[in-house]
């Protein structure tokens, strides 16, 4: 079993995919695998009704310095204990994003290419449910904060057993109580 | 002596990054969201009547989580990075 190199960044600059994939490349002559995901800003957003689309002219996020980093450095740790894997590379952006911008990468090598897809998928699962960042939608006419959705909340719990739910995930059915 | 602090929305909302509160006794988060709610109708919607999430030394806690002197307390809506 390796100990996973982790490696988290949250920034402003944007982020070169090549050269962390040239390092990762050299430092990993045991693994078979290497993963790279990279979310990026869509040009269109649906609306409300899910109907029409409209023409984003930017993203802004927002994130809760120092919390942000220690999430994600949490939930690094929680993928290197699931998988074997070698590296984790994640990098979030943060400030005003422009269509077709990189938002967020995460890289992952391990010896078999199915820990790698695994990881990589519960790592931007987890992110988007867990991870205290805020994203704004702004086009011609107004801004306005996006909603958590129902299907990222599911696709956050489907990797835990429900009685180890994180705190977060549970977060509907306490709010619930009256 | 508590921080305050407001993410997104909420800070929008609340017109408020940043408050100071002194802590006198006893006090959980539930009831530390209480007391701020009794500021104005828009504090009460905002903190009490939607769904917020709330962090202790940033560390997500439940609504019972007691408070102690020097605590960071951040209150936010639901994250929706990624």
């Amino acid at each position: 079993m390796f100990s996973c190199q982790i490696e988290v960044r949250v920034q402003t600059a944007d982020f070169a995919v090549e050269p962390i994939y040239q390092q990762l490349l050299k430092q990993s002559p045991d693994c078979g695998a290497l993963c790279f995901f990279v979310g990026k800003v869509r040009q269109f957003q649906p609306d409300d009704s899910g109907q029409s689309h409209q023409k984003t002219s930017a993203l802004l996020l927002e994130h809760y310095p120092g919390m942000t980093e220690l999430v994600l450095q949490q939930l690094a740790e929680q993928a290197a204990s699931r998988w074997p894997l070698q590296h984790i590379q994640l990098i979030h952006r943060t400030g005003l994003l422009g269509p077709n911008e990189q938002i967020v990468l995460v890289a992952v090598s391990s010896p078999h290419r199915a820990d790698s897809f695994a990881a990589t998928e519960f790592l931007m699962d987890q992110l988007k449910s867990q991870a205290p960042f805020w994203k704004k939608q702004q086009n011609q006419q107004q801004s306005q904060w996006l909603e958590s959705k129902d299907s990222d909340l599911a696709a956050a719990r489907r990797w835990y057993k429900p009685e180890q739910l994180p705190l977060l995930l549970k977060q509907k059915a306490i709010d619930a109580r009256p | 002596m508590l921080k305050v602090v407001f993410f997104a929305s909420l800070r929008e909302e609340l017109a408020t990054r940043e408050l100071e509160l002194s802590l006198n006794g006893p006090l959980t988060v539930a009831e530390l969201k209480q007391q701020l709610a009794l500021t104005s109708p828009v504090w009460l919607r905002q903190l009490c009547q939607r769904q917020i999430l709330q962090a202790v030394n940033q560390q997500l806690v439940g609504q019972d989580h007691p408070l102690q002197q020097g605590d960071e307390v951040a209150f936010f809506p639901m994250v929706t990075g990624g």
